[in-house]
């Protein structure tokens, strides 16, 4: 199996940044550095659009981030249904990488709060499934 | 620049569910927009068809609808950006004539979504963010909008009652839409009820899926003047995108898109935000209402809440915004809500809104956008 086991359901088999994947199953969730540019992306690209190079490092998101914003969902997609509710967030990390994801289930409602500090907990799901979640620093 | 007018425009009430086909729903804003263009289908050079293509059973609507209209043999072809596709048809209408390829192009914008639950509806409007990165996590537009709520109320202080002031005003509006598909009156408290969809964003900060259709008839100045009493003319088209995926964005209280086609439409026009006499804007949340406020200038960033809490976007205030009940209470059938907020500034400009008429309006501005802020079209018509 390869990108299909990202997520709670994916809705993309194929891709090049695939290896995605292996890293999680690593315990790490890492994005793309242009070998050219140097340009970083998460999440990860195959290609930058800042050189047009197809060369493509791996780097690790670790350490702090901070939540930007977030939001806790009453209600879910199709195929959503039984994790409900569930919270959403964006957090910022080093060099300004975005990190888009759901949050820690476990986290009391008051402890979540714009400008609290997460970082990334990588999660196996049912069927060999593989995640990743904000949790509190 | 060639000038372009409107003249004439059509909606289909906009209901829950449409006791027809696709075809038949698209006629009721054909058939208004015709007699009130007052021509006839041969008149028409071409035609830009728009909708969202993840409600539609029917693969290639454009060759449907020109066969079912009678527009065949002329040109047809299909424009979307899912919410603000028939804006987009617009732009495209207006580069057709503008380009002298055609003199009279129509844009026919339909959505027939209660074929579809609303689960599967969020499902598929989910997989108008980002598929491989975003959606695994179970996303849905109420979700998307209410990171930017947060956004706006963790900058600027802004409450859930300031929401609320937004679809309070929406209900007194849609109470006078006939064609509006939530015509109930709201209070404050019901307003407020906790019934959260995504916090902060309640049951009431959203708008209600929608059957409906809107239609356009644009043409060139010399027919315009030799087909039409009243022309609105349209004077700047402003557009941009901006990315689609949340970990893209750099401002969770404002979207960048709508900021930047608000600069490019007011340029083209040669006018200021304050020149504006009444606007449509994109309320398919009360926060999306909220942040247009500041993004096309009608307040400065933060200042939203103030403009809504001291009335100033009801009909008597200094820039009427949404007086038709917009999407919050019209309802939003994804491919005909840019066509019917155009519908509505057009009749404005005319003098023919009824009861929802803003006296003396000379200038109005469409805003509608498509996803979460990946398109934004902002439009401007004048009388002259
Ligand atoms: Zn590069």
């Amino acid at each position: 199996m390869g990108f299909e086991q990202f997520g709670i359901i994916s809705f993309t088999g194929v891709t090049k940044t695939e290896q995605f994947v292996e890293f999680l199953k690593n315990n790490e969730l890492r994005g793309t550095a242009c070998k050219s540019c140097g340009a970083k992306f998460f999440p990860p690209r195959s290609d930058c659009d800042k050189c047009l190079a197809n060369d493509m490092d791996w780097f690790s998101i670790t350490g702090e981030g901070t939540l930007i914003t977030y939001t806790k969902a009453m209600y879910a997609p199709a195929g959503f249904e039984k994790d409900v509710p569930y919270v959403l967030g964006v957090a910022e990390f080093s060099d300004g990488i975005k990190v888009f994801g759901r949050l820690d289930k476990s986290l009391p409602d008051d402890a979540i709060k714009a400008g609290m500090k997460v970082i990334v907990r990588i999660l196996g799901l049912e069927d060999d499934r593989l995640s990743y979640e904000l949790t509190a620093a | 620049m060639p000038k372009v007018a409107v003249i004439g425009v059509g909606q289909s009430a906009f209901v829950r569910a449409y006791p027809g086909s696709i075809r038949e729903l698209a006629f009721e804003a054909y058939r208004e927009a015709m007699h009130d263009a007052g021509i006839k289908a041969e008149q028409i050079d071409a035609s830009v068809v728009c909708s969202a293509p993840e409600y539609d059973k029917q693969r290639t609507p454009a060759g449907l609808m020109a066969e079912y209209l009678g527009l065949n043999p002329q040109p047809t072809f299909y424009v979307e950006s899912v919410c603000s596709s028939s804006s987009s048809g617009l732009r495209t209408a207006y580069a057709l004539i503008a380009s002298g390829l055609h003199d009279v192009v129509m844009v026919l914008g339909f959505q027939k979504m209660s074929e579809i639950s609303s689960a599967e509806s969020q499902e598929r409007m989910g997989r108008g963010a980002d598929i491989q990165w975003e959606a695994p996590f179970g996303t849905m537009m109420p979700a998307y909008y209410a990171l930017h709520a947060r956004g706006h109320f963790e900058k600027y202080g802004t409450t859930e009652e300031d929401l609320a002031l937004i679809r309070l005003k929406s209900s007194t509006y849609g109470l006078i839409n006939e064609k509006a598909v939530f015509r109930k009156e709201l209070s404050l408290e019901k307003i407020l009820e906790p019934k959260f969809i995504a916090t902060p964003l309640k049951v009431f900060d959203c708008c209600a899926n929608a059957d409906g259709s809107s239609c356009l008839i644009l043409a060139s100045e010399e027919k315009a003047k030799d087909l039409c009493r009243k022309p609105v003319w349209i004077k700047g088209l402003g557009m941009a995108t901006a990315p689609i995926n949340m970990a893209g964005r750099d401002s969770f209280s404002g979207l960048k898109c709508a900021q930047l086609a608000a600069k490019r439409a007011y340029d083209m026009a040669g006018i200021t935000p304050q020149d504006v006499d009444v606007a449509e804007v994109h309320d398919c949340f009360t926060i999306a209402e909220m942040m247009a406020y500041e993004d096309l200038g009608f307040a400065e960033p933060g200042q939203g809440p103030q403009l809504i809490r001291s009335k100033e976007t009801y009909k008597e205030g200094k820039i009427p915004v949404n007086v038709d009940g917009g999407l919050l209470s019209k309802g939003h059938p994804i491919g005909a809500t840019g066509g019917s907020q155009i519908r509505t500034i057009v009749l404005q400009l005319r003098g023919d809104a009824g009861p929802m008429q803003v006296p003396e309006a000379k200038i109005g501005l469409v805003h509608n956008i498509g996803g979460v802020g990946i398109y934004g079209n902002v439009s401007v018509f004048g009388t002259e």
